[in-house]
């Protein structure tokens, strides 16, 4: 076998005469005369302590599907647990379109060999821009807690002001990157953050909290639609206004798919919208579905000058009929100006804008209408069944979408105890807000969609029940 | 069933007899092959002449039907809408293209058939970017529900074989990089490389050195986010030019450091190919100041197996496991970041962590030194599947046969192209590169006047994706960089100095004509760049672009 030439079926060059005549056309003997540009001191001398290959395709598939298999999906179970990555479901079209090897394979061409992705990626900016009612919409990159603290950064920018009033709502693991983006106090380009008190029972925004908080120093204010804890803002027109009056931009937090049914922030008066496409036909993949948005008002250009993300911008050509999608004012990103750009950019989440698109051009005004009548119905019978269980009490009501806060202190149980369970029983439970929300004392956020049927919301109920007598 | 025989191409015996042929007995060759005076292929794009999606639409149509709530959830709830209070009720319908999924469908793929992915075209032409053979079997696996269709906050122990791959996958790159700990929660190689700006940033606030240390050092030929997610993290930037041989000043190196000094954010080999042998000297100087040293290693392709940031002394490394370890690009994303790090900055990773307890496999948050997050969840572990199949399948020779083969395919393809009329390679004299060149046009613009970008635009009508020039600044006149890793053969590189060859021949003969390329490709020349520079013109959205312009011509 030590003797056995290495081929190997993703190296062509691996076929020794062709290697040597290689190494004959470059006049050397062997590849160690061009490794000799890196010193011996700095050469790694030992063998890289990793596993022996599996060389064959199908031992190599034998072996990912044993690990895959020690994995229970959402699928394979029932899932109720939504929290910022939710299962909705992602039409076989979608997949189809994502899947074809020009999509996946591709990567930085310009307009003239990939002009196909760049249209793509102008239809999905221009669908959901109409959903959103605005007009910028830049290239979307990581999640929403990333998308929210560079929009943070982007207000700062145009403002000059230090501090962002953000909703006490908002999610705990967001919060964690929007403070990884807005750095520590001892920089001199530090974002202040400051949290506006809520509603224990609504969960909405304490305005008379954010009266008091709103001054000369304030960039923006931030709040989310639906909140983290499901229930729907219902004074997104009050806090712009506020904001507004205070000199400071308002920044929406948005979940999309809810935009068939709910106010869009443009109509609001938002100034920048944020949030994840996860839900415009993501599989959820552990939370690798996620990419987040940014977009905005375009009747001032300070919004899309400062905006950290890629812009791309329809032309047209001299070509009856042929349009011209093209990066626009790239000067202004780190890819244009280094540390001198606005923010960084990099490989972002492409594959995921293009699926977004096919689920937004299939979808429709009408498909995304009905998918929001169907999530606010089948969440609210799921929270009804699952109220009428003694001890069991739903929490931040009546307004919400798809998901809501189930306490389970009346029962005197846990969270974690009721989640085992009903993983016991095939069923995921909802997101344990215990640590996140102590307040809210033992409560889960429960994530009920368009995917789950009446009879799959039944069984949870009667599962819940029978863990809970 | 059986190939038809190919009598132009000799197999078996025959083959080992060509293996012989000079490299310029081959061009030669595949030009009488395939067409007579050198032109590779008679290649033309696809060019659909497709509509906007958006301009589609036929009212009342419908791609996918929704589920209804059923008629007992409706008798139970009522009417969906009198959750939503009056004024969150949206007034107008979003105006979305009403279509049927045939033809949302077809569009689509005429899009995917109009965008020149590597599995169709040779992405040679991409240097940094280490554009290499994703095996399908990977796609395979990643589709399938037990992957795609995972809630990352699911109990712990219905993710463990997930975990066990991410694991394990960290423990290889550690391997690989000589490092200690690692985190794949990064979203990117540029988040991967954030990340490092904040690890920094975390270990001298811990020290109380914040602020004094607020300086960090990167090179111009590192990547631009090297300089700019730095900058984001707070810090301010210093920039160190080359010397003369194309090597970051040592000199001028030593003069930046400072008890100021955070680190370097650093680039080896740069985006010029050229293995800096006193890399080692550099992190002395930044450990002799108290500060840290990081260096990028967005393309490892050249050194797997051959070298290990550790062993220089860095402090901190990271890669692309898009690029070096095989995940598929999927047009700019979602991709994986890993960061690498040593013992004394691993209290700063990001949460959560994965460990393992020698029978089960956790996610760790208790870590109350840590960053925070860079990235919400657990990360884009898609790649992470990728990158532990392929380098499950290579094991350690088969990563020092990638390393090997990749820097020997970049020297003879430097061959072929140091061989073209005017290509030249600036620094470095008497240096091989490792894994890709920076080579410049210049003088081909001299006497033609075809700079980069025209030859750039030109190569796409022979099917090739157009080549990398250089991230800006332009340091080098008139760049271009290509990385031919181990996935092309000796035919797709034989080809690509063909394509550079015949696109020099033309600017001497016919200089006009390569200016106004391409003529082949999916797009149309474009003849209104100042539309993306002007705000009354730009158009970021379909309805921005009706109002601005369309609005403009009606009145």
């Amino acid at each position: 076998m030590a003797d056995t030439p290495f081929i190997h079926p993703y190296i062509p060059n691996s076929v020794p005469a062709v290697k040597q005549a290689m190494l004959r056309e470059l006049g050397i003997d062997s590849v160690e005369e061009i490794y000799r540009e890196i010193p011996e001191r700095l050469r790694f001398a030992g063998r890289l302590d990793i596993p022996e290959p599996i060389l064959a395709e199908r031992d190599l598939r034998r072996h990912m599907m044993a690990l895959l298999d020690r994995n229970t999906s959402a699928v394979d179970c029932l899932n109720f647990c939504g929290a910022g990555c939710w299962q909705h479901y992602v039409p076989a079209v979608v997949d189809e379109v994502i899947n074809r090897a020009e999509f996946v394979s591709a990567y930085c061409g310009w307009l003239y060999s990939d002009h196909g992705k760049y249209v793509a990626r102008f239809e999905f900016n221009s669908m959901l821009g109409e959903l959103l009612d605005l007009d910028g919409v830049a290239n979307p990159i990581y999640d929403w807690g990333d998308v929210a603290g560079r929009s943070f950064r982007m207000a700062r920018r145009i403002t000059g002001r230090p501090r962002v009033l953000i909703c006490g709502t908002v999610s705990p693991m967001r919060l964690m990157e929007i403070r990884t983006l807005c750095q520590p106090e001892v920089m001199p380009t530090h974002v202040k953050l400051d949290f506006v008190d809520w509603d224990r029972a609504s969960g909405r925004m304490d305005l008379e909290d954010l009266r008091a908080r709103l001054g000369d120093d304030v960039a923006a204010v931030y709040w989310e639609n639906p909140g983290y804890l499901g229930f729907i803002e219902t004074q997104g027109e009050e806090i712009v206004e506020l904001a507004h009056k205070a000199g400071a931009l308002a920044i929406a937090g948005v979940d999309p798919v809810t935009l068939g049914v709910l106010t869009p922030p443009g109509a609001l008066g938002a100034d920048i919208a944020c949030g994840d496409i996860q839900s415009l036909g993501m599989h959820m993949h552990a939370g690798g579905g996620c990419s987040g948005f940014i977009a905005f008002r375009d009747d001032d250009p300070v919004f899309a000058q400062e905006c950290p993300l890629e812009l791309y911008s329809l032309t047209e050509s001299e070509a009856p009929g042929e349009w011209i999608v093209a990066e626009a004012i790239a000067e202004r990103t780190s890819y244009g100006s280094r540390d001198q750009g606005v923010d960084w950019v990099g490989t972002a989440s492409g594959l995921w804008t293009i699926a977004a698109a096919v689920y937004m051009a299939v979808m429709g005004p009408r498909g995304f209408e009905e998918l929001g009548e169907t999530c606010i119905a089948r969440s609210h019978y799921a929270a009804r069944l699952l109220g009428e269980i003694p001890g069991v009490e739903i929490r931040l009501t009546p307004a919400f979408f798809k998901e809501f806060v189930v306490g389970f202190d009346g029962a005197g149980a846990t969270v974690a105890a009721v989640n085992k369970a009903l993983l016991e029983r095939g069923i995921f439970g909802g997101r344990d807000l215990s640590a996140e929300f102590p307040e809210l004392g033992q409560s889960a956020l429960y994530c009920v969609t368009e995917y789950h049927s009446q009879e799959e919301i039944e069984r949870l109920a009667s599962a819940v029940t029978e863990v809970l007598a | 069933m059986s190939a038809p025989p190919r009598p132009a191409e000799p197999t078996g015996a025959g083959a080992a007899a060509n293996a012989d042929e000079t490299a310029a007995q081959k061009v030669a060759r595949l030009g009488r092959l395939r067409r007579e005076g050198g032109v590779l292929r008679d290649y033309h794009a696809p060019r659909w002449n497709e509509p906007l999606i958006m301009e589609m639409s036929n009212p009342g149509e419908r791609g996918v039907l929704v589920p209804q709530a059923e008629d007992a959830v409706t008798a139970a709830v009522g009417d969906p809408h009198r959750y939503v209070p009056e004024c969150m009720r949206r007034k107008a319908a979003p105006d979305l293209p009403e279509l049927s999924q045939h033809q949302v469908l077809r569009h689509y793929l005429r899009l995917s058939q109009e965008t020149l992915g590597m599995d169709l075209g040779s992405d040679i032409s991409e240097g940094t970017c280490t554009m290499k053979y994703s095996p399908k079997l990977h796609e395979e696996l990643v589709r399938h529900h037990r992957m795609a269709d995972l809630h990352p906050w699911q109990d712990e122990d219905t993710l463990q074989g997930l975990l066990e791959i991410v694991y394990d996958c960290g423990e290889y790159l550690k391997a690989i990089s000589g490092m200690d700990a690692v985190t794949l929660q990064p979203g990117g190689g540029s988040h991967a490389v954030f990340t490092n700006a904040c690890v920094m940033r975390a270990y001298f606030e811990a020290k109380g050195e914040l602020e004094q240390r607020h300086e960090m050092i990167t090179t111009i030929f590192s990547h631009p986010c090297d300089a700019a997610t730095p900058n984001v993290a707070g810090f301010k930037v210093i920039t160190v030019m080359p010397d003369e041989n194309g090597y970051p000043d040592l000199e001028a190196f030593k003069a930046a450091v400072s008890e100021r000094t955070v680190g370097c954010m650093i680039t080896n080999p740069e985006d010029t190919g050229i293995y800096n042998p006193q890399i080692d000297k550099y992190v002395e100087v930044l450990h002799g100041a108290g500060a840290l040293a990081f260096t990028d290693q967005a393309n490892a392709n050249g050194i797997l197996g051959f070298a290990r940031a550790r062993d220089a002394g860095f402090d901190a490394c990271h890669f692309n496991l898009h690029k070096t370890f095989s995940s598929p690009h999927g047009c700019e994303g979602p991709a994986t970041g890993a960061y690498l790090c040593s013992e004394k900055l691993a209290p700063y990773l990001p949460v959560p962590l994965v460990t393992f307890d020698g029978a089960r496999y956790h996610l760790e948050f208790d870590r109350p030194e840590s960053i925070g997050r860079v990235r919400g969840f657990l990360g884009n572990w898609m790649g992470v599947m990728r990158a532990y199949a392929w380098i499950r399948n290579m094991g350690p020779d088969g990563l020092r046969e990638v390393a090997e083969i990749s820097v020997l395919n970049n020297n003879y393809l430097d061959r072929l192209l140091m061989a073209v009329r005017g290509v030249s390679r600036p620094y470095a004299e008497g240096h091989r590169r490792l894994d890709q060149v920076r080579y410049s046009l210049e003088t081909l613009k001299e006497e033609t006047g075809v700079g980069t970008e025209d030859v750039h635009d030109r190569m796409v009508d022979f099917g090739i994706q157009s080549f990398w020039m250089s991230h800006h600044p332009w340091v080098v006149p008139e760049p271009f960089t290509p990385e031919p890793c181990e996935t092309y053969s000796r035919d797709d590189l034989d080809e690509w100095a063909a394509v550079i060859k015949k696109v020099s021949d033309e600017a001497y003969e016919q200089a006009e004509s390569v200016k106004a390329a391409p003529h082949r490709s999916s797009a149309v020349k474009m003849t209104r760049a100042e539309a993306l520079e002007d705000p009354r013109q730009w158009a970021f959205t379909w309805r921005a672009y009706q109002r601005k312009v369309r609005g403009r011509k009606e009145r």
